[in-house]
């Protein structure tokens, strides 16, 4: 195997309150490799997104990274300087956010907001970079991009919109984009559309993606491999045809119950009883252990590592024991 | 539940060449120095469908085909153009006093998100009892109480709740109690405009169970919207696709998914992610759905249609019967669509 583009190591995001302390991101480590796309599923909450912040440096304060580290290939990225991270940040990595109108400047029309960005990261004069900017236009498939660079943001539809969003974050050539629920707002046949340019762009460019989304169909359509969060930590990490047919964790299988299946039809979908705990109120041991159905006594004193199994990495005691 | 509909066939809401129209121009004064004339956004275009009583009736379509318009709608908080909607025999817009009361108590609303459905500055408790006060549905204080004790508990939440104010719950939890709500007026008919939509899919499998449980227990009927194609399957008796406004085609759930009879249908279905892996190949979907200010001449699909022909293009298909299915499609009508095995 390659060497990874991004390792995550052992990191831990903490939001310092009056007297205690929140501890959002508990001990998270996987590694992205060039050209390969991660999916991040999980609840609102799970700590998905946080995950990606954290890497690309815009936690929200008081939140910070209170250990572990974060290396993109042999550069330490978490204890950078704000200067240095900043411009790191669009070159090294990108990030596309969900929503693609806020993501972009309504008075400044697409050319202008591609060529500041292409200028930002790349030594290029106006007209070199125009072209530039023109050709991504046309690589994301904005039909007639010649024309359509001169227009504003509220003349494009919203797949369009994040097709230009995908474009601006293309426009330094990062190495990893960070795509944060990139079609959640879009309809179901547009949101085809956007995974297929994500797929190629990254396949083309080599580009790695973490692809954080809540939704199942976008990560089995788009991604190499999946990490299942759970309160802030990993559940499993695995190929994503092993996290989608084998479940291992109760909490993914749970998950995969839940969604209404489209080839057979179901009296009753299965549920998982309650609901994700608050940060301040995370159960001892393992953190899904009051609501998961195969509960042994173990998993209410201690905190399962990932465990390496046959199919993927599980933090859960059931696969404790088996030879890997 | 009311008596006067025990006969199964009777539709329970019957929609007849239901048109919304909103007026976009600019003002009067513009319009006259730039010369252009009045501009009307068609939303809703000569829709009609019947929904009969305990089934449930799905409304899918992309963003702007006027999904939730027709739900607004029905619960008559925007009034139609044109057509009309019979609910139990009797039209909303054209009763008054006490009728028009006792038939808007029987349909009730549970809106897309419950972060902004509920007051925030009301307790759960006095929520879910606003209507039982409003139409009078109970004879004292204490009556009130037991009922919204009993209403929490139907929806899987615990009795004392009700002192506590939204912001105390959960995206989950909040739908439910905007369930309960809707429930306390004792309705025969819900409207649910993307009811799971804001949820997560765990919660949402909550919600779901929990409305089939409810519809079994009160025999209510649904009309479901939704833009999600497997949660509309797994709810729905019968299906009415949307497009631009005018429905394109409606058929019974299986159907529709064994054999979808209007084009754009195959499009929406072949654009269903994958998430089994099952190997089913995802087609790409061409275009967007265009302006509604300015739709397309004849059917409004021609431009993404690949059986579209000068016929589509000029004239506006009407509405025919194929196996079941009610579809306005020009290829459908004249043989034109070329079967293609679904998968």
């Amino acid at each position: 195997m390659t060497e990874a583009l991004l390792s995550v190591r052992d990191l831990v995001v903490e939001f310092p309150k009056r007297k205690t302390k929140l501890t959002a991101l508990d001990k998270v480590s996987f590694d992205i490799h060039p050209g390969e796309i991660l999916g991040m599923v999980g609840e609102s909450g799970a700590g998905k997104s946080l995950t990606g912040a954290a890497i690309i440096g815009l936690l929200e304060p008081p939140g910070h990274v209170a250990s572990g580290e974060i290396w993109l290939k042999d550069q330490r990225i978490d204890q950078l300087p704000y200067e240095q991270m900043r411009r790191l940040r669009g070159k090294r990595i990108a990030m596309i956010f969900q929503d693609p109108l806020t993501s972009l400047n309504p008075i400044l029309t697409i050319a202008d907001q591609l060529i500041e960005t292409i200028q930002t990261h790349l030594p290029l004069n106006d007209k070199d970079a125009r072209a530039r900017a023109i050709q991504l236009l046309d690589e994301v498939g904005i039909p007639a991009a010649s024309k359509r660079i001169d227009d504003y943001p509220h003349q494009f539809s919203g797949g369009m919109r994040q097709r230009v969003v995908i474009a601006l974050a293309l426009a330094g050539e990062p190495e990893l984009i960070i795509a944060d629920e990139p079609t959640t707002a879009l309809d179901v046949s547009v949101q085809a559309q956007i995974i297929d340019v994500l797929k190629r762009m990254c396949h083309e460019h080599k580009t790695a993606v973490m692809l954080v989304t809540h939704d199942m169909g976008v990560i089995a359509e788009a991604c190499d491999r999946v990490a299942v969060m759970y309160a802030g930590r990993i559940a499993e990490i695995g190929e994503v045809r092993q996290i989608v047919k084998h479940p291992q964790h109760p909490y993914t299988q749970g998950l995969m119950g839940s969604i209404p299946s489209i080839a057979e039809r179901v009296d009753r979908l299965t549920q998982i009883p309650g609901s994700m705990p608050r940060l301040d109120a995370i159960p001892s041991g393992c953190a899904f252990n009051p609501r998961c159905t195969q509960k042994i006594a173990r998993c209410t004193q201690d905190r399962p590592e990932l465990i390496a199994t046959e199919l993927g990495r599980v933090s859960c005691w059931l696969y404790d024991g088996e030879t890997p | 539940m009311s008596s006067s509909n025990s006969i199964h066939n009777k539709p329970l809401l019957d929609v007849k060449n239901l048109s919304c129209h909103f007026d976009v121009s600019k003002p009067w004064l513009n319009r006259v120095i730039e010369g252009e004339p009045q501009r009307f956004l068609t939303a809703v275009d000569q829709v009609s469908f019947s929904i009969n009583q305990g089934e449930t009736f799905a409304l899918v379509g992309e963003s702007g085909s006027g999904k939730s318009t027709i739900a607004k709608l029905i619960v008559d908080l925007i009034h139609p153009s044109s057509g009309e909607i019979l609910f139990d025999g009797q039209s909303l817009k054209n009763t008054r006093g006490d009728t028009f009361k006792t038939l808007r108590r029987r349909i009730q609303m549970i809106f897309q998100d419950p972060f902004a459905s509920l007051n925030p500055r009301w307790r759960v408790g006095d929520i879910i009892a606003e209507p039982i006060h409003a139409f009078g549905l109970a004879k004292s204080q204490h009556d009130v109480r037991r009922t919204v004790e009993e209403l929490l508990d139907k929806v899987g939440l615990a009795g004392r709740d009700r002192h506590k104010y939204p912001h105390e719950f959960s995206g989950g939890q909040r739908q439910r109690i905007a369930i309960a709500r809707a429930l306390s007026a004792q309705p025969d008919f819900l409207v649910c405009d993307e009811p799971t939509s804001a949820l997560d899919v765990s919660v949402q499998a909550q919600i779901l169970n929990l409305m089939r449980d409810l519809q079994d227990e009160f025999g209510l009927t649904y009309l479901f919207i939704s833009h999600d194609l497997s949660v509309v399957k797994h709810m729905a008796d019968r299906i009415g696709v949307l497009y631009l406004g005018s429905m394109v085609e409606n058929s019974p759930s299986d159907q529709l998914f064994d054999q979808p009879a209007h084009p754009y249908t195959r499009m929406l279905l072949d654009a269903i992610p994958d998430h089994e892996m099952s190997g089913r190949r995802r087609k790409q979907v061409t275009g967007e759905i265009p302006s509604p200010i300015d739709p397309p001449s004849g059917c409004t699909f021609h431009p993404r249609c690949e059986f579209a022909n000068d016929t589509c293009k000029e004239q506006r298909p009407s509405i025919h019967e194929t196996k079941g299915s009610l579809v306005s499609c020009w290829a459908s009508e004249e043989g034109r669509l070329a079967h293609q095995p679904k998968g």
